[in-house]
Formats: C-alpha cells, sequence, structure tokens
C-alpha cells in the first residue's frame, strides 16, 4: 500500500508563548518580559503562514529551513497532534482533521523530541505500540525482535527505558515508528544529536525503507542531509514555502550557481554597479552599508576581479566569503540569510 | 470505536500498575488504615468512643480509599505523561479517537478504586477486631454504590489531571482531596451535622458526602443515613458532569 499527503494553505496561529520544550535551540527570542506585563495583548506566534506541500506516494521528501521555520508544526498538524488554525492536512485519502483514525493507521510518526513510554522496557514500547494497531501478539513479538536488533538494541530490549541515552532514545523511537509497517513515515529531524556513524545507520534505513515503496517526510535544518536523501527538497522559513524542487533543479537556480559573500570599509552603489559589470557576475546584492552578495558562475577565478574593482573604487576589501553551488546559496539568496544564522 | 485498541491501551495500564501494586496499594491504603486502627480500635477499645463507631467508621474509610485511589491513579501518571517528555503521545497517535483514550483511562481508574475499596472491607475487619457488624449489607445497592464512587474518583482523577501541572500536585492534596475528605461526611454521618446548618447544607457540593453516606446506606442500614435513591442520584449526576468535564478536558489538552 503507498499513500501520499498534503498541505493546503496551512496556518498556524500560537496565542500563546511556547512552552520551555517547544523552543528550540537559540532562535526564540520572545521576550518574556513583556508578555508578562501585557496580559490583555496575547502573544501571537504565526508559525505557519500559508503553506502548501506535496508528497508524492513513494518519494521522500525534505522540509528544510531554519529553527523556528514552522517544520514541526507542519508535521504536527498532519499527524493529529496540533490544531491548525486554518487549511486542511491530507494524508492517503483522509482529511487528517476529519478523519483522525482513519488518518493515524496510515503514518508512523518520528517526533523531534523522543516521547517514549516510560513505564515500559524498551521491548514492551515496541510490543504494545503493535498490539495497540491491533497486531496479533505473536507477530509483534517477532518484529520487536527484529527491530531491535536491527537497531543494535537487542541487549537493552528488556531495561527500562529512562537510562538510555539520546542516541538510544532516537533509535527506539525510530523502530517504534515501523513497527506497524505505515505507509507514510514522519520523520521531524531524526538525526540531530546523534554521532555521525548512527546517523549513516539511520540514512540507510530511511532509505532501504522508503524502497519498499513508502512515502517519507525528513525534516532537516541540515542541507546535506536533505541534499543526500531526498528526492525532493521543499525549503521553508517563517512558514512560508520558498522553493521546491529536486535537489539539483534547486541548486541549479541560483544565478551561476557560486556565491562569493564580500564585506568592505563601505559598500556604496557605484561599486555595485562596477562588481555587476564584471565577466561571469549574474548578480550582485547589497545587504547594509557594508556587505555584497555577489552570486556568479565561478568562484576563486573571479577574486581578482573583485579585488581590482573595489580598488578602483576605492572600497577596502574586509573579508572574503566563497561558497561553491550548494542549496545554502539558494536560502541566502531568497531570505539574505543563512540556514545556520 | 476500535476494540482492539481501547484494550491494548487498558493493557498496557494494567501491565503497568500490576508492576507496581504493592507499592501503590500500599500509599493509598496506610493513612485510612492507621485511621481505622486508631479510632476503630483504640479510641471506642478504651471507651472514648462508643462501640457502634465502627460500624460507621467502615464505609467512610472505604469512600476515602477509594477516592484517594482513583484519583491518584489517574491523576498521577496523567500528569507526568503530560509532561515535556509527552510520553502519551504514543497513546494519542494510536488509531482510535482521543475521547477514547480518556474513557479508557477512566476504566482503568475504576479497577484501580475498586481494587483498593474491596481490600478495605478484610483490612479493616482485621484491625478493628471484635464489634464490627456488616450482617445488614445490601449487596446489590452495595455494587451500586461502588461501581459509582469508582466512576466519580476516577473522573475527578481525570479532571485534576488535566488541570494540574507538575509543581501544583502538593496543592491538589492540601486544597482538594484534603477538604472533600474531611467534609466529606467520612468520619461522622451527615445527620450530625444538624447542629450545624449552614455547613450540613454546604457540602452537599462535595461528592464525597453522597460515596460515604452511600456506603452507610448499603452496608448499615441501622446507621442515620442519607436515603438510597437520594444518594444514588446524587451520585450518577456528580459522575456524568465529571465524566463530560474530564472527557472535554482530555481532548483539550491533547492536542497543541
Ligand atoms: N506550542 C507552541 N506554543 C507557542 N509557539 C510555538 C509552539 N511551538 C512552536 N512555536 C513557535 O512556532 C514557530 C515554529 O516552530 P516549529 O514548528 O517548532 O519550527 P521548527 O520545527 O522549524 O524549528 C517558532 O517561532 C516557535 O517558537
Ligand atoms: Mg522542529
Amino acid at each position: 500500500m503507498s499513500a501520499g499527503l498534503r498541505t493546503e494553505q496551512l496556518v498556524k496561529i500560537y496565542r500563546s508563548a511556547p512552552p520551555m520544550a517547544a523552543q528550540t535551540g537559540f532562535m526564540f527570542g520572545q521576550p518574556r518580559s513583556k508578555a508578562r506585563s501585557d496580559k490583555s495583548k496575547q502573544v501571537e506566534v504565526t508559525a505557519l503562514a500559508g503553506l502548501s506541500l506535496e508528497v508524492h506516494a513513494g518519494e521522500i521528501l525534505g522540509l528544510l529551513g531554519p529553527n523556528g521555520a514552522g517544520k514541526s508544526t507542519t508535521v504536527g498538524i498532519l499527524t493529529t497532534r496540533i490544531r491548525p488554525t486554518s487549511g486542511q492536512a491530507i494524508v492517503g485519502d483522509f482529511d487528517v482533521w476529519r478523519e483522525p483514525v482513519a488518518a493515524k493507521r496510515l503514518f508512523g510518526v518520528v517526533p523531534q523530541r523522543p516521547n517514549l513510554d516510560f513505564a515500559l522496557t524498551a521491548r514492551e514500547i515496541l510490543t504494545f505500540h503493535g498490539a495497540y494497531f491491533g497486531l496479533p501478539a505473536r507477530e509483534s513479538h517477532v518484529r520487536a525482535e527484529e527491530l531491535l536488533e536491527r537497531f543494535h538494541l537487542g541487549e537493552r530490549g528488556d531495561q527500562m527505558v529512562r537510562g538510555f541515552s539520546g542516541g538510544m532514545m532516537q533509535r527506539l523511537s525510530i523502530a517504534r515508528a515501523l513497527m506497524h509497517d505505515p505507509a507514510v513515515l514522519f520523520l521531524d529531524e531524526p538525526t540531530v544529536g546523534l554521532d555521525p556513524q548512527t546517523r549513516l545507520v539511520v540514512w540507510e534505513l530511511i532509505r532501504e525503507y522508503n524502497r519498499r515503496g513508502k512515502t517519507i517526510l525528513l525534516t532537516t535544518h541540515n542541507m546535506e542531509e536533505a541534499d543526500e536523501l531526498c528526492g525532493r527538497i521543499a525549503i521553508i522559513d517563517h512558514g512560508k514555502m520558498i522553493a521546491c524542487d529536486t535537489p539539483a533543479a534547486l541548486k541549479a537556480s541560483v544565478p551561476g550557481g557560486w556565491l562569493i559573500r564580500l564585506r568592505f570599509s563601505s559598500a556604496t552603489p557605484a561599486l555595485a554597479e562596477r562588481l555587476r559589470a564584471l565577466e561571469g557576475v549574474r548578480e550582485v546584492r547589497s545587504g547594509g552599508d557594508t556587505a555584497v552578495d555577489v552570486y556568479a558562475d565561478r568562484g576563486g577565478a573571479l577574486i581578482p576581479a573583485l579585488v581590482a574593482a573595489a580598488a578602483n573604487a576605492g572600497a577596502e576589501i574586509h573579508d572574503v566569503h566563497l561558497s561553491e553551488p550548494s542549496l545554502e546559496n539558494l536560502f541566502l539568496l531568497h531570505t539574505g540569510k543563512g540556514l545556520r544564522e | 470505536m476500535n476494540w482492539k485498541t481501547f484494550l491494548a491501551l487498558l493493557g498496557r495500564d494494567a501491565h503497568v500498575a500490576r508492576r507496581n501494586i504493592l507499592p501503590v496499594l500500599v500509599m493509598n491504603l496506610i493513612q485510612p488504615m492507621m485511621f481505622v486502627f486508631v479510632f476503630g480500635r483504640i479510641m471506642t477499645g478504651s471507651g472514648l468512643l462508643p462501640p457502634s463507631y465502627k460500624n460507621m467508621l467502615l464505609p467512610g474509610i472505604m469512600a476515602i480509599t477509594m477516592v484517594i485511589s482513583g484519583v491518584q491513579g489517574v491523576a498521577m501518571p496523567l500528569i507526568a505523561e503530560f509532561q515535556f517528555t509527552k510520553e502519551i503521545e504514543d497513546r494519542l497517535l494510536s488509531p482510535i479517537h482521543i475521547s477514547w483514550i480518556a474513557v479508557e483511562k477512566i476504566v482503568a481508574g475504576m479497577l484501580q478504586a475498586l481494587t483498593a475499596g474491596l481490600v478495605v472491607i478484610p483490612a479493616g475487619w482485621l484491625l478493628i477486631g471484635t464489634g464490627l457488624d456488616l450482617s445488614g449489607t445490601q449487596p446489590l445497592a452495595l455494587v451500586a454504590v461502588l461501581l459509582l464512587v469508582a466512576l466519580m474518583a476516577a473522573a475527578s482523577g481525570i479532571v485534576l489531571g488535566c488541570l494540574i501541572g507538575q509543581t501544583q500536585i502538593g496543592m491538589m492534596f492540601t486544597l482538594v482531596l484534603g477538604p472533600m475528605i474531611f467534609f466529606g461526611c467520612a468520619y461522622y454521618p451527615w445527620s450530625t451535622l444538624a447542629r450545624f446548618p449552614t455547613l450540613q447544607k454546604a457540602v452537599l457540593v462535595n461528592p464525597m458526602v453522597y460515596a460515604s453516606e452511600g456506603f452507610r446506606a448499603a452496608m448499615v442500614p441501622g446507621i442515620p443515613h442519607i436515603g438510597l435513591p437520594a444518594v444514588l442520584a446524587a451520585l450518577g449526576a456528580f459522575d456524568i458532569v465529571l465524566l463530560w468535564l474530564g472527557i472535554r478536558s482530555f481532548d483539550r489538552k491533547a492536542i497543541g
């Protein structure tokens, strides 16, 4: 069985500040004191601003965006955990919010933070999960055993999971999502915090699962991961879609491909004009008084010309950063900031 | 409604409860049993209280024990599972409507309350010694009261578990369970409040009152008590309201 999924004009506005657990990393800058002192005016965070997304049956689609872009919110809405403010979420043939039970049968979820049942052992987590999905006890035990072995959790199977390391919890969390062999698999930043070796193991598992015709929606803020695994990538920022295509097509859509980020003592419009006139330069964007981004079809070979042009315009170069064709460049082109910023 | 999933969820809770059955029973029973011993044996044995107090006390203790077990058995795990670890999500994602998960929690809580309530009878017998007379017990009425009180306790557990955060657990005991028990007519029959007419009316909002009086009506009908039909009606009404409130709070809490 295979099933795709899609969202239509998904909007999510959170009416309160996120709980501590939802504050991902360093991005969240909601001033706490302000929320306190002004209770009548609620804090509103627009996590999704009309996101329409389609994942075809049998493909791996990567949802790529910086922290706070709305990736987890999208996955939460598609998996019945977060109620959308408006818009539709559809998995297979089912509107997730009209027929949640039918939709839940179709998918498995690996959440960003492992939500394992701390009252159970690793093996019980898998067998009870199987039971919730109506698997016969015998089959459930066989599958659990297989998955524990596959995920190198065999000898820890009968221990409570409270003492597990982050990596072990993550692996168990993936194993649990596979227990009922879902047609659609949601993976929310599945490799964050894993060591490089385990990361490769997880990548291989994802590919293998996809080869069996399964549909996968993977979120990540890691470009290499998206590039490596995904047939198509949807880049989102501030709850909006920026671009969606194959990794190759996305990279090719950056003018020239190369990006040279320059910082001058002062960047005047005249300087920008001179840079634009150079051979190989496709686009020039100024950011503030001192920064200029140059998109070009060559990289290092252009540096001498850039230096000469700057000298002619009387500007001193303070910093040069060269980056080869990549998804990061695409993100910069559309948003003016990096994925990691 | 998906029975397989429902039974599997119940199986999970039973499995976890079985693992902790001894510590949980001890925790829920120790206070009521000390009370039974001190008031039912020492005070009556020394003549400070009349011997008939024994028969009046035991039904009240059953009510207390069931309410404590049901509320704790549902609320405590729920509070933990709704914490930032979101342990409950595994079950929220199982193929069943969210409200049925609340119902399952209530059924599991009822089973815990019933177990604890039934343990009180033999335990009380042992501690009180001679003089306990439950020969007037009406079995059908007892079963009805047991079920209604168990449901009341478990549904209250869901409501409290959804309203209260980890840091407010202590407050739940001192501000909610404490007054419920002391003004719940467990240690004295409701009729003895006749000399405090305002209090006698005020305690009628406390479901514990009907639990204590209901067990008296069913087990020691000779002692003055609120009439059985009125008790059953009141317990039924509380059950319906708490059940509705519990399921609603659970649904709201479960989905962000
Ligand atoms: N439960 C919540 N309450 C309030 N705001 C939230 C909540 N969860 C997320 N947010 C906010 O919504 C935005 C999107 O968050 P999220 O979907 O977690 O992004 P991502 O997964 O891409 O990092 C962020 O600004 C975040 O702070
Ligand atoms: Mg996230």
